[in-house]
């Protein structure tokens, strides 16, 4: 068992984990908070990302133990109280989810790429977004969700 | 996952003090993680390298040294390397995806030694100097097969030194899924000549193509490998393609690197 303390959408918590314990499965089963999501046994389907000092990372390919001191956001942690945040908005506004189940990893992961990057062509949305897979849209309406989200982001 | 202790190493002499059979170095996780989760390996103790102050690029002159931790974002967005090595910023920033670039470290890379891996190619074909807790070990002697280095038990990647070369560009063909190599060239114009290092399409790891840097020594064109015959013997057969389609791949990626190097 090994002590964490971190930071979790701004508030503090304190715990004892399983030294073999995932981020996912920390933030999920510890925390209820189920937002994130487990959907390979691969690391490659992007449904578990989450933000780690402010970086996109993969919640089920790290310990909760190396996330010790550390601050981490969930898509719970995005929205300003019953506001959305624009990259919700703009899902919600674009039909850019359909089962919703890569949705909060295509969101967290969406939010980095057009912080990074704000005039992101679609070629380099539709790259940046490599990391999150999708059964159901065919992609299309969640590159119009994050170019709309962007446009709202910069402030045009 | 089976049970495991983790545990951060204070330094890296602490690191070396807790390294045995039953130990191994955690760097960014991307493939030791996957890798236990999937139950092809459980070692009993994982030690973070996470403050052990590895990370950081430096221009030393004739070369950029890189350190172990550094993550493959860090690479790809660093002035430093950008302007010295823009082939090697380009290699980091096409190594999986953004959320693998973020956490995933050159030191990981090159102690895995991955036989689809990016770095071992450019490593190789820059004539890179891998430093170590105990030597320097020079990318020729390091490499000894696929996941096999020169590594001792005990030992640490700290830093990897890349000769800063004329030109150099990387080109490779990836899986579309995993984005690894399916075939992956680096070359390289340096002091010592040509070099060109494949990675994805070798059966034994990354390796040095003697006939391309032959020709290409006497004519840098990407017409001058036209004639090179690139055997696919020694080349990997898997679903994802056959040793000859590897070895036309080997081809057609070094062309793309050399026109990359002229731009």
């Amino acid at each position: 068992m090994v002590k964490i303390c971190l930071t979790v959408n701004g508030a503090s918590v304190n715990d004892e984990v399983p030294d073999n314990m995932l981020l996912v499965d920390f933030i999920r089963e510890r925390l209820k908070l189920t937002g994130t999501h487990v959907g390979c046994d691969t690391s490659q389907c992007g449904a578990c990302v989450i933000h780690l000092d402010g970086e996109s990372i993969k919640s089920c390919s790290m310990l909760a133990a190396m996330a010790d001191g550390k601050s981490i956001t969930t898509i719970e942690g995005i929205a300003d109280g019953d506001k959305l945040h624009p990259m919700q908005e703009a899902f919600h506004q674009n039909h850019g989810l359909q089962c919703g189940f890569c949705t909060s990893g295509m969101v967290m992961s969406a939010i980095e790429l057009v912080a990074n990057n704000p005039d992101a062509s679609e070629q380099q949305i539709r790259e940046g977004l490599e990391g999150n897979i999708c059964r159901c849209t065919g992609y299309h309406n969640i590159v119009k969700s994050v170019q709309a989200a962007a446009q709202v982001m910069s402030g045009r | 996952m089976y049970q495991t202790r983790y545990l951060r190493a204070a330094d890296v002499a602490d690191a070396a003090a807790r390294l045995d059979d039953d130990a191994k170095l955690l760097a960014g996780g991307m493939t030791l993680l996957p890798t236990m989760k999937q139950r092809l390996a459980s070692p009993e103790v994982l030690v973070d390298l996470a403050d052990c102050g590895l990370v950081g690029i430096e221009d030393t002159g004739d070369a950029i040294k890189i350190g172990a931790m550094t993550r493959h974002a860090d690479v790809e967005r660093s002035e430093i390397v950008r302007q010295a090595i823009p082939g090697l910023a380009a290699l980091a920033s096409r190594i999986g995806d953004r959320q693998v670039r973020n956490r995933g470290t050159i030191g990981g890379s090159l102690a895995n030694n991955d036989p689809s891996a990016c770095y071992p190619a450019a490593a190789l074909a820059l004539s890179a100097t891998i430093h170590t807790n105990t030597r320097d070990i020079e990318a020729d002697d390091y490499f000894l097969g696929m996941f096999e280095t020169a590594l001792e038990e005990n030992e640490i990647i700290l830093a990897v030194s890349f000769p800063k070369p004329e030109a150099a560009a990387y080109a490779k063909f990836p899986n579309p899924a995993s984005r690894y190599a399916i075939a992956g060239v680096f070359v390289a114009r340096t002091g010592n000549g040509v070099h060109v290092a494949v990675t994805g399409a070798g059966d034994d790891g990354v390796f040095r193509h003697a006939a391309m840097e032959a020709v290409l020594n006497i004519s840098f064109t990407p017409a001058a490998l036209d004639d090179v015959e690139i055997s696919s013997d020694e080349m990997i057969s898997d679903i994802h393609a056959d040793a000859d389609y590897r070895a036309a791949l080997v081809k057609e990626m070094a062309k793309r690197a050399v026109i990359a190097c002229g731009e």
